[in-house]
């Protein structure tokens, strides 16, 4: 974080004051509480639960407030297969986030469709909403899916707050 | 042959078409004229007493003459027996009469069977599309002529108004 420590406390040499840029801080604290929209599909959801159970426990990365409602949340966590049919609805809720936003497309359906090269399946969740993290796994270990949560916070740290994002690339 | 599909055989002589069993498992041809009259017999008679349809489905042979063969599955509770049903269709009036009279169970599985594979069912109360929106116009998927990647539908996002991706 890049944290200056200035001085420690008299008493009992604590930590006292740091000093850091605000919006670092504000990056800190946006990646320590993630708060997860659930968008279990298929199989990869059994795994995305099983993250945030008792054994792995997905808290510990402040990612395991699951909200059943895109308003409160921001980050998305596509697990599944993602059918033609259900991809308006995954951009209505994408759209109703709050921002900022992110998108973790898990597993290889989500990501590619996987085998389902079929009429009916989405090659790709990228086709239609914009992802940050890919996870790859057929499902993801609860562990891949941790990496995609460091990754994506370790890319949260690197924002910028307070300046204009640079524009995004249009096709 | 078994004593079911004997009895099926004595009570529609025109209808019967022909019994296999195999493994265990009884499956009796009918023609699609006497389809109905054949279910409804299987509902009601004591003997039979199929009273839980398990399943509708359907098969396409593309090189056949009737090219579409319906399937349906019937189980007694009581009886603890099973039955195999099918009807062939050809394609140029691929249409059934409607067991839902019967078995009020086939309703949603006699939409499958239309949405995926164009069979109608006369006397439907309600045929529509069940999987695939009401608005698909790309056909009966599972038809052994449709295109496995589809016509270009699952590639299409209607409601993204500009490509920012």
């Amino acid at each position: 974080m890049g944290l200056i420590q200035i001085g420690r406390h008299d008493k009992d040499g604590e930590l006292d004051i740091i000093t850091t840029s605000l919006e670092k801080v504000v990056n800190w604290a946006r990646k320590g509480s993630l708060w997860p929209m659930t968008f279990g599909l298929a199989c990869c959801a059994i795994e995305m639960i099983a993250a945030v159970s008792s054994r792995y426990d997905m808290d510990r990365y402040g990612a395991g407030v699951f909200r059943a409602s895109p308003r409160q949340s921001d980050l998305m966590i596509v697990a599944g297969t993602v059918c033609r049919r259900m991809a308006p609805v995954i951009r209505k809720i994408y759209d109703q986030m709050p921002e900022p936003k992110y998108v973790i497309a898990m597993g290889s359906c989500a990501t590619s469709g996987n085998i389902y090269d079929s009429y009916s399946v989405v090659q790709g969740v990228d086709r239609f909403v914009p992802v940050d993290i890919y996870v790859p796994g057929c499902p993801p270990t609860p562990e891949a899916l941790f990496d995609g949560i460091l990754k994506l916070q370790e890319r949260i740290m690197q924002k910028r707050v307070f300046v204009k994002q640079p524009e995004q690339v249009r096709v | 042959m078994s004593t079911l599909a004997q009895h099926i055989q004595r009570e529609f002589p025109e209808g019967f078409v022909k019994a296999v069993e195999w493994r265990g498992d009884l499956t009796v041809t009918v023609r699609r004229e006497s389809l109905h009259d054949v279910a409804g017999f299987l509902h009601d008679d004591p003997e039979m007493d199929f009273d839980y349809i398990v399943h509708v489905s359907s098969v396409d042979w593309p090189d056949d003459v009737e090219r579409f063969e319906v399937v349906y599955e019937f189980y007694s509770i009581r009886k603890r027996h099973r039955i195999r049903l099918k009807t062939r269709v050809p394609e140029s009036d691929c249409e059934v009469i409607s067991l839902t009279d019967i078995w009020k169970g086939a309703d949603f599985m006699e939409r499958e069977v239309y949405d995926m594979m164009g069979i109608r069912f006369r006397n439907h109360p309600d045929l529509r599309r069940i999987l695939m929106p009401d608005d698909y116009d790309e056909g009966y998927p599972l038809r052994k002529d449709f295109p496995l990647r589809g016509k270009g539908w699952r590639d299409t996002f209607e409601f993204l108004d500009e490509k920012v991706l």
